[in-house]
């Protein structure tokens, strides 16, 4: 991509914003945005699918005094465009006023921001045949890897590169451009009883140069496929569980939901009384940091045009903040975190968020785990945010006597989130910040193991 | 047509568009694709109109309205497809998306049949589609359900609902010579609240739609107020919920949302890709038992104006009734034209897609399992200690396994054959086949789930229809926190 895009769509925000305050609107936002992808697929050392496209979009919110719309459009011909203006003003009409709706305060926003290194010019010079190619390696690397793997769903490369622009009546002007190029792998196994066995990998990063090499990932999913080989319930019982990264991603996802000022104003938050309370043990330090150099949900300004900043909502345990936009905080009586996720919508939500890492390797919370349940992965959307209930299926390994002793599959893990978060009695140096909600290995103490 | 509709946008490739897409067009551009050669190539045009409505805090909060137009060109050679797509109608364009897609394929230039138009039945005519009727009404609406909401009890603190409604306009073309269009409504509406007594919260949702019109709401149980008093009915119940058990029991689902069992446990593992990969645990069996007797299960989507419904899939071919599971015998698949292609079989119109934006592959539509010969509260009698699940908040299974999770939002313990306390919303998981073949008692009360179910599949959401009559499992895991007996 090149300024002549850069230029194109400023230009085209700029007149779309234009026209809407002709038009009637008191205020308005207009974001564009333009991007090309390619993804490849390869099964068995064969191209499956080889998609390319270019992407070009518009959306706007509208508003007159404290009414507000919203639309958007990828038809971008004059017919195209005049629908978006005309549709956005229209629904104004419609909706009813608000008495918290409006554009933040000009004072409050971003004048200038660092280049947070959000675009890698290399992701955009991956061809098909160069992605084909990373495919077939990562691929061959995991069926050669172990001679159980007799089948594979296929490894598939994506990079998607574009950019964005905003304008606001406000005053807010400003852009950027992004990539992001995933790598992933997932071999099939056979097992026992009919049943198929696969554990994918994948490996994701802004910086093409920085994705974990194709035999590093095609052998890592060999290695967690053939490890679920034999795979048993186990009886029900409480126990430690202990979760792998990718495992505890989703709980702190999940937490993570329920820490937006929208969740709170809302009532929808299991949160909703505990600023400044504990609400994790002590080891537990969550920061959403937006300003992380190359992270995947890096951003230097938020959808209000407000200035990105860290933000830490859990410090050793106490709850800290919530994640707030500028509608939030006005719903709330507070002020904005910079956490507005969405340019045209309403509602805050997570930048780069993760749980600060500890000291202890995952192997280490494993070998002083005497018995318990080590989770790889989970299944289901058993979580309640207003009352804090989680249950969800659950796959991994047994632990005896500090060892991973075999395969479990086919069992739920229940606990209620106030209880599971204050139970975390380890937590591991294994980062992994590949996408924007990332945890290292945890271990909550004890939580209800549903099996046979 | 009357003042208060505005017209139906007409998709910029339709007759008469700024763009349109003729058959002479469309044969030109599914040349282009063939020019490397390739076994065969299609063309899925759509133009796209949304809007939604959202009601909170007694007032309508926002309005929205958003299009999204697009062709893409596909070209098939062996079981690999090279696809383009452009969201830039122009001629240019288009060549453009189709000499991209053309790249998969490395050979002589291949022959393009003669275009056809391809008639197909309308499971969907709507006298007038919900989202050309202006907005006041549909406001009103959501009005409405918050003051029945809130009257309903007095406990009601928040109240959210929502219209969303949709119109997708589809032309597609094949290298056979398929010319197809259809016109897919959808309307769904949502109502949710939150309950508060004496410090403790719980929420409640009811919704539904389909491809239909505002008549949906005419309908009995339908009504704004009937959703609205359903989402304060199932928040009020569930506020006293106890821990639910941990463990194997007996489980009885109740008639309509369970039909996600089906969709999960089911329904994802004979989708004929993974079938043709040899990846799911239901590949090469055929012909064998995979559930108890009492289970026939079928893919219908030719319900009437069913969630799921569809005219003609997006490969152009018109569904029916796919028996997947007949009398727990294993008899068929469902198909895309790759997997049909592969098994040597008619598609059978399952081929599927998020949006022009990614190629189709084998999908639900309306998923059920037909009546059994129960009656549904003798069911429930037979039951000394287990769980009655009435709602359903979604599910999620492993291919390759066959394991699956479904999680309930509404449900009781049975104690000696009656339906007593409620439990906190948990997780029921289980093993395909293995947890079918214990369906030991099957209700004669098939219902089919009010349309608001959308499933997810490599990333592309597409929406369908569940249905079961009450179904009794005699051992199921359910994940709750109490562990009994230890």
């Amino acid at each position: 991509m090149g300024t002549n895009q850069d230029d194109m769509l400023r230009d085209r925000a700029d007149t779309v914003l234009r026209r809407l305050l002709d038009g009637g609107a008191t205020d308005a936002k207009v974001v564009a945005r333009a991007g090309q992808d390619l993804s490849v697929r390869v099964r068995l050392d064969e191209v499956e699918l080889v998609e390319e496209a270019g992407t070009c979009s518009i959306a706007v919110r509208a508003f007159k005094g404290k009414r507000v719309a919203t639309s958007s459009t990828n038809d971008l011909t004059a017919d195209g465009l005049d629908r978006l203006v005309r549709d956005a003003l229209e629904l104004c009409d419609l909706s009813q006023e608000d008495p918290y709706a409006g554009l933040p305060d000009p004072d409050d926003l971003a004048k200038s921001w660092e280049d947070l290194g959000l675009h890698d010019a290399a992701c955009d010079g991956v061809d098909a045949d160069d992605a084909v190619r990373r495919c077939q390696r990562a691929e061959r690397a995991a069926r050669a890897h172990d001679p159980r793997i007799n089948n594979s769903e296929g490894a598939s490369f994506g990079r998607t590169s574009g950019g964005f622009y905003m304008t606001t009546s406000g005053g807010f002007r400003g852009g950027y451009r992004g990539s992001y190029a995933s790598l992933a792998v997932s071999p099939v196994a056979s097992d026992e009883g009919g049943k198929n066995r696969t554990a994918g990998y994948w490996s994701a990063r802004r910086q093409l140069a920085n994705l974990e090499s194709e035999e590093a990932i095609g052998i890592e999913a060999a290695r967690r496929t053939v490890a679920l080989l034999g795979s048993k319930r186990v009886p029900t019982t409480t126990a430690p569980v202990v979760f792998d990264p990718d495992a505890a991603r989703a709980l702190l996802g999940a937490f993570a939901g329920c820490v937006t000022g929208d969740a709170i104003y809302r009532r929808s938050s299991f949160l909703l009384d505990q600023m400044g309370e504990r609400v994790a043990s002590d080891l537990i330090t969550m920061v959403d940091d937006p300003l992380r150099h190359g992270g995947p949900g890096s951003r230097p300004f938020d959808g209000d045009g407000l200035a990105a900043r860290k933000n830490v909502v859990v410090e050793n345990g106490v709850l800290k903040t919530w994640l707030l936009d500028t509608y939030g905080a006005r719903k709330l009586g507070l002020k904005s975190t910079g956490s507005s996720a969405s340019s045209t919508g309403s509602g805050a939500g997570v930048s780069n968020f993760y749980l600060l890492p500890g000291k202890q390797t995952h192997a280490e919370i494993v070998q002083s785990t005497k018995r318990g349940l080590y989770v790889t992965g989970m299944m289901g959307f058993g979580f309640n945010a207003v009352t804090g209930d989680f249950s969800r299926g659950a796959v991994g390994y047994w632990i005896e006597d500090g060892v991973l002793a075999y395969p479990v599959s086919e069992v739920t893990i229940s606990l209620n989130f106030r209880d599971l978060f204050s139970a975390i009695d380890a937590v591991g140096d294994d980062l992994d910040l590949k996408s924007g909600v990332a945890s290292p290995t945890i271990r909550v103490s004890q939580m209800t193991i549903a099996g046979s | 047509m009357s003042e208060h509709h505005t017209a139906l946008p007409r998709a910029p490739f339709a007759p008469g568009g700024p763009f349109e897409i003729d058959h002479d067009r469309a044969r030109k551009l599914l040349t282009v694709a063939l020019s490397q050669g390739g076994d065969a190539a299609d063309l899925f045009a759509e133009y796209g109109v949304g809007a939604s409505m959202v009601l909170e805090e007694g007032i309508v909060k926002s309005a929205s309205r958003g299009v999204s137009v697009g062709v893409g060109i596909r070209v098939q050679r062996g079981f690999a497809a090279g696809y383009a797509y452009t969201e830039d109608l122009t001629w240019e364009a288009l060549l453009r998306a189709a000499r991209t897609a053309a790249q998969i394929a490395r050979g002589e230039a291949r022959d393009v049949a003669e275009v056809t138009d391809r008639t197909h039945p309308e499971r969907y005519l709507v006298a007038v589609p919900s989202i050309v009727v202006a907005g006041a009404g549909k406001r009103d609406l959501l009005l409405q359900s918050d003051r029945t909401a809130r009257a309903a009890d007095s406990r009601v603190q928040r109240v959210e609902a929502s219209i969303n409604e949709s119109v997708r306009e589809l032309l597609i073309a094949t290298s056979e010579g398929r010319f197809v269009r259809d016109v897919q409504p959808m309307l769904r509406f949502g109502v949710r609240v939150i309950v508060e007594r004496e410090g403790k919260r719980q929420s409640g949702s009811s919704g539904g739609g389909g491809r239909v019109g505002m008549e949906y709401f005419d309908q009995p149980g339908k009504s704004v107020d009937d959703h609205a008093r359903e989402a304060v009915r199932l928040a009020v119940a569930m506020l006293d919920a106890r821990e639910a058990p941990a463990g194997e029991m007996e489980v009885v689902l109740g008639p309509g949302d369970a039909g996600i069992l089906l969709h999960e446990a089911v329904g994802h593992g004979l989708e004929a890709d993974f079938n043709r990969k040899g990846v799911s645990n239901y590949s090469g069996r055929i012909g064998t038992a995979v559930a108890s007797s009492l289970c026939t299960v079928v893919d219908r989507g030719d319900l009437d104006h069913g969630r799921g419904s569809i005219n003609v899939d997006d490969e152009g071919f018109t569904p029916t009734s796919t028996t997947l599971i007949e009398d727990g015998l294993l008899r068929g698949y469902l198909h895309d034209t790759f997997s049909a292609r592969h098994f040597g079989l008619a598609p059978t119109g399952n081929g599927r897609r998020e949006s022009f934006r990614a190629t189709p592959m084998p999908r639900m539509t309306n998923t059920l399992l037909l009546a059994g010969p129960h009656d549904p509260e003798e069911i429930i009698r037979s039951v000394p200690n287990g769980i009655y699940a009435r709602r359903f908040g979604g599910g999620q299974v492993d291919i390759a396994s066959g394991d699956f999770v479904f999680s309930l939002s509404e449900a009781y313990l049975i104690e000696n054959g009656k339906i007593t306390a409620p439990v906190k919303d948990v997780n029921l998981i289980g093993n395909g086949p293995d947890a079918l073949s214990k369906v030991t008692m099957l209700g004669t009360d098939l219902q089919i789930s009010d349309g608001i179910w959308t499933c997810g599949k490599e990333g592309q959401s597409v929406p369908v229809g569940v249905g079961c009559p009450t179904i009794k499992i005699s051992s199921m895991t359910v994940g709750g926190t109490a562990v009994q007996g230890r």
